[in-house]
Parts: C-alpha cells; structure tokens; sequence
C-alpha cells in the first residue's frame, strides 16, 4: 500500500519535472524568436493543390510584431492560402494564454523531438489546440499542428540553415484544408481533349493543399513600414 | 483567280452588311470592358467560387487585359458564327435573289472558281473580323487593364499562366478559332449554294450550330459516344486548348507548354476535313446547279 | 456567212416539265434573230441553256462553230447578255457594276472606257450613283452597258422591252437596230410580242410549249403573199361550199372556226367582188397582215408545225 503511494508521489513528481523542462523548452523557443522583431525575405513558393495549376513563384515575405505576415507575389498573381500568417512561430506562442502539455517525443526524419500540445484558455480563441514538434538541441520548432474552429487543421512542417539562430526556417511547407472546388460547365465552357478523366474528380475530394516556401535570405530587424500589410 | 477574288472582296466590303459585324463586335467588347472596369472583381469573384474562402487573391491583378480578353473571347466566340454566317450564308444566295447570279454564271469564268472565290473571299472577311475582335479585345484591353498573369477556370480547377507566356496563345488561339468560324462559313456557303434568298442560309447555319452545341454538350451516353465524335461544334472549342497550360504531377506548370497538343491537333484536322467535305459539296452542287433566279 | 450559233436537238427537262422539245435553229452572222414565244414557251429556258446557265438533257450547241460545252470560257468572253431583268448590284454605283462585269469578261478596264460606255446608253451623270436610286429604264440601259462592256461578237437579249415604258421600247429597237447594222453585231433578241420581232429582226423563231413552230425570215413571213384573209359571212358553211367551186378553193385553209383563204393581200378586191356576185352576205373581210395574228393563230394551235420556206 505505502509502496503504490511511492509510486504515485514519484510519478507526480517526475511530471511536475517534466512539465518544468516543457515550459523552460517553450520558453527558450520564444526568447528565440522574440530576437526577431521584424523581417524582410525573398523566396520561391510552389503549390500543390489539387485543383490549382501554378508556376513556382517568386515571392517576398514580411513579418512584424506581435503577429503581421504578409506573402506577396510582386510581378504576377500568387494564391496565397489564408492560414499562411501562421507560418509565423511568434502567432503561435504569443498570442494570448495556453496550458503547455507535454505528449512525449517523437521523430522527425532522424531528430529526436519533444512534442508539446498548446491549449488556450480563451474558449473563443480560433486555434482549438497547437501541437509543437520541438527538436530540443536546436531550439527551434520543427513541426507544427494546429487546429482552429474556423480554418480547418493545418501543419507546418519547417527546416533550418543560416538563420537559425533566430529561429527562422528556409523551408517551410504549409498544409492546409480547402474547399472544393467545382465550377459548372456551363460557365467554363471546357474544351475536352480527351485528357479529362473521372479520376480527377475523386483526387480533388482529397481537400489537402500544400504550400512550399524556400527562403533564401532575410533581413532581420531593419524596420519595416506598416503600409506593407496592408 | 486573283482577279475572281479581288471582285469579291469589292462586293462583300461594299456591302454596308459587312460593317454591321465589325459594329457589334465593337459594342459588344466595349460594353464587356466597361462592365469588368466597374464589377471586374466580383467578376472575378464568381470564378474563382470557393476559392476565396481558403486564399488571399490579388483581385487588382486578376482582372488585367489577358483576362478580360479571355472572358470576351469566351462569350463573344460562340457568337461570331453568327455574323460568319450573315456574310457567307449571303455569297450566293445573295446574289440569287438579287438576279445578279446569272450574269455572274455567263460569264467566262468557271463555276468552281467563282464558289472558290466567294470562299476565300469570306476567309479575308473572317480574318479581318478576327483581326478586329483582336484589336479591340486585347489590345484595347491590354491598354486599359494592363498586363499580368492570365488565370483560366476550368471546370475543375484553376490554372495559372505567366504574363510572359500568355501572347503566344492568344496567337495561336486565334489561328485556331479562324479555322472553327472557316467550317462555319463552309457550312453557309453550301447552305447558300442551295438556297435562293439569303435569310435562309443564314438562319439554317445558325441553328446548325445550336443544334449541334446542344448536343454536344449534353450529357447523354448515346449522343456522346456515337454522334458528339462527329459534329464540328465538339471541335470549336479547341482554341481553348492553347490555354491549358502543361504541368508536372504536383501541379506545377511548365511555361511555354500545352497540356495536350494531340487533341488539339485532332480538333484542328477534323475542322479541315470538314472544310474541305463542304466546300467540295459546295462546287460540286453549284457546278451541276441550273441557274433559274 | 457562217453559222453564230448552231443548236440541234436540244432538249431540258424539269423534273416531270418538258420546257424545251427537241429544238434545232441556227442563227447566222449579222442576223437580229428575233425568238418569239409566249410566256413558258421555252426561250428564257433556251436562252439561258446558250449562256451556259442551265444544263441541257440532251442536244448540241456551238457557237462560233465551237461546242459550247467544250470550249465554254472561250466563247462566253465574246457573247454578251441581258437575261431577263436587267439585275444588277443595288449597293454599287453604275461604275462599279460596269467594272466588276468588264473585268469578269477578261477585260483590263480603264476609267476611261468605262465612263464612256456609261456615255452611250446616257448614264454618265449617274455613273457613281447607287444602282438603288435607279428607274427601270436606267437598270435596263446599264444592263445594256454591261452587256456591251466588252464587245462581244454576240448578243444575247432576254425580254429586252419588259417593263420599259414606250420611249424606252424605242430606244431599244433603236439601239439593236444600230448594233447590228452599224458595228455588224450578231443579236438574239426574245420576246412574247411579235410586234417587237417584226421591227428588228431579220429572221426568227417561234416555240410554243418548247417545240418550234416555225422558223423564218421575217421578210418573208411578211410577204403580203402569204397573208390569210379572214371572211366573216351570215354562213360560213355556205359561203365556203360557193367558193370551193370557183378558183378559190386551193387557197381555201383548213379551219372549221373560220373561213380563211392563204393568199396575196393584193387580191382582195377581187375576192369581195367574186364573193358579192357569188351572192354570199359579207359581214367583214379581214386580211391578216402582221405576224402578230399568225403568231397567234400558230400558238393557240397547239404542236402545229410548219414548214414555211421561199
């Protein structure tokens, strides 16, 4: 009997420990990118929805504090997904009140990672539940999941070189939930030549989209004006 | 021949008829620009459906003058065999009812030369109407909308094509949609080697073209597997073909590509084939036709 | 003199219509050859079969000693017509109309030539007006222009005289009447009314039901010789009992409508002498001395053909 009530009181205290080291992890994840105040970056990004046909394009990205992420496509047309201002780690982490949980490790490619679900508090806040995928050498978050009332779930998935030190990938892939996509004949007026099949209608039931990002460089805290994000 | 063909081209672009096409062509894409200037966006809007929803769109961008050139072909090509047909439906008719055709058969010159003649002498007018529905709807649109990346609705999907990759088609958009209203005018020019007065040919060719749209378009088995292979108006389409931009597995178009050149090519042959059955129907009746208007 | 046209055995069927019958003519050099028929007879029919409109079932013709059907481009640069209607394209001018017809015949036309063509049939004040805000008359005389445009040898005239008023039926008799004899044109003129033929022409033909009647000099058609003599009497029947007993009788024709004797309209006066002493009670003595009544007697006939040469 007394040794079940060890077990117990140990275990709740390697928890506590445990929940320790989670919010001193998360802690240091933020200080890191809190360094960024500002950035300016130049990119490509290349998307893969199912119903949509677009060349790779080149895009500049600009992000502000607390949670302003702008993706514009200077020459051409870009569909840029809505969730994309969540490509920034800051969102997650900043804003508003969470409870840290730890949900163990896991492995992304060969990196140890320590998983950590995010719940806010706020009962209307749109993100319902975050889980990071935290590689705990580097600092730095290597997955994301999130889940939102209006927006669907999305995942980022994100790699680093030069600048990871501030936190910032030069991969990032976004994936995203979208609607489907169907216009009636009798708008488009299609011209069929003979490479339209049925299949292609069952693939775009499949309702995930994915976004590519290469960064290739960043300015970083050299100001940027408001007017950009508008 | 030349000559033959130069005394046509008098006839038809004397004929205040002819300007009425190039008129209504005129208003018609005007009054689109004017319509995309103000409401382009919701325009635009509708397209892109859903879509607006899960993206962030750049609509300013979206309504530029490739765009709207594409909407005006969209609408206005379907419509051009119409006025394809009040000129060819007219050639010989026309001249029937007039009286004119029986000095015109007296005359030293043969009855295949003066249909070909007549045929070639829509080609130009057919060409010049293309031309002109170039000018104003994308050259004037170009000008007024500016220029940017060219965004194509399909039934299933979007596509998107660079602004430095969109010109080449319109060219050969163009190239193609001259051959489909060609297959029209061959359709008038045999009607009109029939007919008497030139109301006739000109309403016979129109439904023709209805008919044959109608079905196909509709979606039944029957119609689409045994006669839809068979009727011009499945291949007029094809210079939509051009803007079906190529693309790799995940969706990445290949600039300069075409997603399926063979089809194209079928469309654009099986719209000569039908050029070259009616016009030689053409002679042959109007070479064994007695003249009695 | 040689043959302009030689037509034989020429027949058209319109489906189940026979409108030309195995017809032969021959139009010679220099001839106004009138073609005379009612309406339906067969001469547009014909007509239009010699300029190459229609097709003929069966038969020959050659002009210029040449087959039409062999050497059609040929022959059709030097043969001119008005068919019909003087049709011409409403929404040009004279000018217009005149230059597309020339340059269709071959020709290289100058402005030159062109207005003066216009000249001589009196439009050159219309010439760049519409063909529209023409008269009847105007369309006809541009039609001549445009038949003429390019000197044909032969002329090919359709119903000239429809529809123009009687100044323009003189102008026209006129104007065939100069073309053959001053510039030594071969015509082929058709009418339904003899009354034209007889003016112009110097031989004929005449179809009926698209076989031909008769074919002729006119002259000689018109020889008072060969004139019938109607007599109207209170007996017919009487009257041509009396007369097949004196040296009347073979002149006497074959009619049982009327009594009519073949003969010189020179002995009339004897005839009514001869009558009155036969005691038979004249009401008229009528001598038919024009075409017109032979045309029409010939006509109301139906198939009767006659030979009728000097």
């Amino acid at each position: 009997m007394r040794s079940v009530f060890l077990f117990f009181f140990l275990l709740q205290l390697t928890s506590s420990a445990r929940a320790q080291d989670i919010n001193t992890l998360v802690q240091k994840v933020k200080d890191k990118i809190n360094l960024v105040n500002d950035y300016a970056a130049n990119g490509t990004m290349k998307t893969n929805v199912i119903f949509l046909k677009v060349p790779v394009a080149t895009v500049k990205l600009f992000f502000k504090k607390p949670n302003r992420l702008r993706i514009i496509n200077e020459k051409g047309i870009s569909f840029i997904p809505k969730g994309a201002v969540n490509m920034n780690m800051s969102n997650v982490l900043s804003s508003g009140k969470y409870s840290v949980l730890d949900a163990g490790t896991d492995k992304i490619g060969n990196v140890v990672v320590k998983v950590v679900k995010l719940l806010p508090e706020d009962d209307n806040a749109d993100v319902v539940l975050s889980t990071l995928y935290i590689d705990a050498v580097n600092q730095v978050i290597l997955k994301t999941k999130t889940t939102t009332r209006d927006n669907g779930t999305y995942e980022l998935q994100m790699s680093y070189g030069k600048f990871i030190n501030y936190g910032l990938p030069d991969k990032i892939i976004f994936s995203f939930n979208t609607k489907d996509y169907k216009m009636p004949k009798g708008v488009t007026f299609d011209f069929e030549d003979g490479t339209e099949k049925k299949k292609v209608d069952d693939k775009i039931k499949n309702k995930m989209g994915k976004v590519e990002i290469y960064i290739s460089d960043y300015t970083i805290n050299k100001g940027i004006a408001d007017q950009v994000f508008n | 021949m030349w000559n033959l063909l130069q005394i046509e081209l008098f006839k038809i672009f004397k004929k205040p008829r002819t300007y009425l096409a190039f008129a209504i062509i005129a208003a018609f894409i005007f009054l689109i620009q004017l319509g995309l200037l103000v409401n382009g966006k919701d325009w635009m809007k509708f397209m892109l459906g859903s879509l607006d929803e899960t993206m962030n769109i750049d609509y300013n961008k979206l309504v530029n003058g490739y765009a709207v050139c594409y909407f005006v072909l969209n609408l206005l090509l379907v419509h051009v065999p119409i006025l394809v047909a009040l000129v060819a439906g007219d050639v010989v008719s026309g001249e029937a009812s007039m009286g004119t055709l029986r000095l015109l058969a007296a005359k030293p010159v043969s009855r295949t030369q003066i249909i070909l003649a007549k045929y070639f002498a829509t080609a130009v007018y057919v060409f010049a109407l293309l031309l002109w529905i170039a000018i104003i709807s994308l050259v004037v649109s170009l000008a007024v909308f500016g220029k940017n990346d060219l965004v194509v609705a399909k039934t299933n999907g979007l596509q998107l094509i660079e602004s430095g990759d969109v010109l080449w088609r319109y060219f050969f958009a163009f190239g193609f949609a001259f051959i489909a209203m060609m297959v029209v005018a061959a359709i008038s020019l045999l009607l009109s080697v029939l007919s008497e007065n030139s109301i006739g040919p000109i309403v016979a060719t129109v439904g023709i073209i209805i008919v044959c749209t109608l079905i196909s378009e509709m979606e039944i088995p029957l119609y689409q597997k045994y006669i839809k292979p068979y009727l011009f108006t499945t291949y007029m389409l094809g210079w939509k073909g051009f803007f079906y931009i190529g693309s790799t597995d995940d969706g990445e178009t290949i600039k300069g590509s075409i997603q399926y050149l063979p089809g194209i090519l079928k469309s654009m042959a099986a719209l000569l084939i039908y050029i070259v059955a009616l016009v030689s129907a053409s002679v042959f009746i109007f070479r064994k036709k007695d003249i009695l208007s | 003199m040689s043959s302009i046209i030689q037509v034989k055995n020429l027949s058209k069927q319109f489906n189940d219509i026979q409108a030309v019958n195995e017809l032969s003519f021959t139009v010679e050099e220099g001839d106004v050859y009138g073609f005379l028929g009612q309406n339906g007879a067969g001469k547009s029919t014909t007509i239009r079969m010699l300029l190459t409109l229609i097709k003929p079932t069966a038969g020959d013709i050659s002009i210029f000693g040449k087959s039409l059907s062999n050497y059609r481009q040929e022959i059709l640069k030097q043969v001119g017509a008005v068919i019909e209607k003087p049709d011409l394209y409403k929404y040009l001018s004279a000018f217009d109309n005149l230059a597309i017809f020339a340059k269709m015949s071959g020709m290289k036309p100058n402005r030159a030539l062109l207005l003066d063509q216009l000249k001589m049939v009196g439009l050159e004040e219309r010439a760049f007006s519409k063909v529209k805000t023409f008269s009847q008359g105007m369309k006809q005389r541009l039609g001549i222009a445009v038949a003429l445009v390019h000197n044909p040898q032969l002329i090919i005239l359709d119903e000239p005289t429809n529809g123009l008023d009687p100044q323009g039926i003189a102008d026209m008799r006129n104007l065939i009447l100069h073309l053959s004899r001053q510039l030594g044109k071969t015509i082929v003129v058709s009418s339904h009314l003899l009354s034209e033929i007889e003016l112009v022409a110097n031989r004929m033909l005449i179809i009926h039901k698209g076989k031909k009647i008769v074919e002729g000099d006119v002259a000689a058609l018109l020889d008072p010789s060969k004139s019938l003599v109607q007599i109207e009497t209170d007996n017919n029947v009487m009257a041509r009992e009396k007369l097949g007993l004196t040296k009347w009788a073979p002149l006497i024709q074959d009619n049982a409508l009327c009594l009519q004797l073949k003969m010189n309209k020179e002995a009339v006066p004897q005839l009514i002498t001869d009558l009155v002493s036969l005691q038979v009670q004249l009401l008229s003595v009528n001598p038919m001395h024009s075409l017109e009544d032979y045309f029409l007697s010939l006509t109301t006939q139906a198939g009767h053909v006659e030979s009728f040469t000097n």
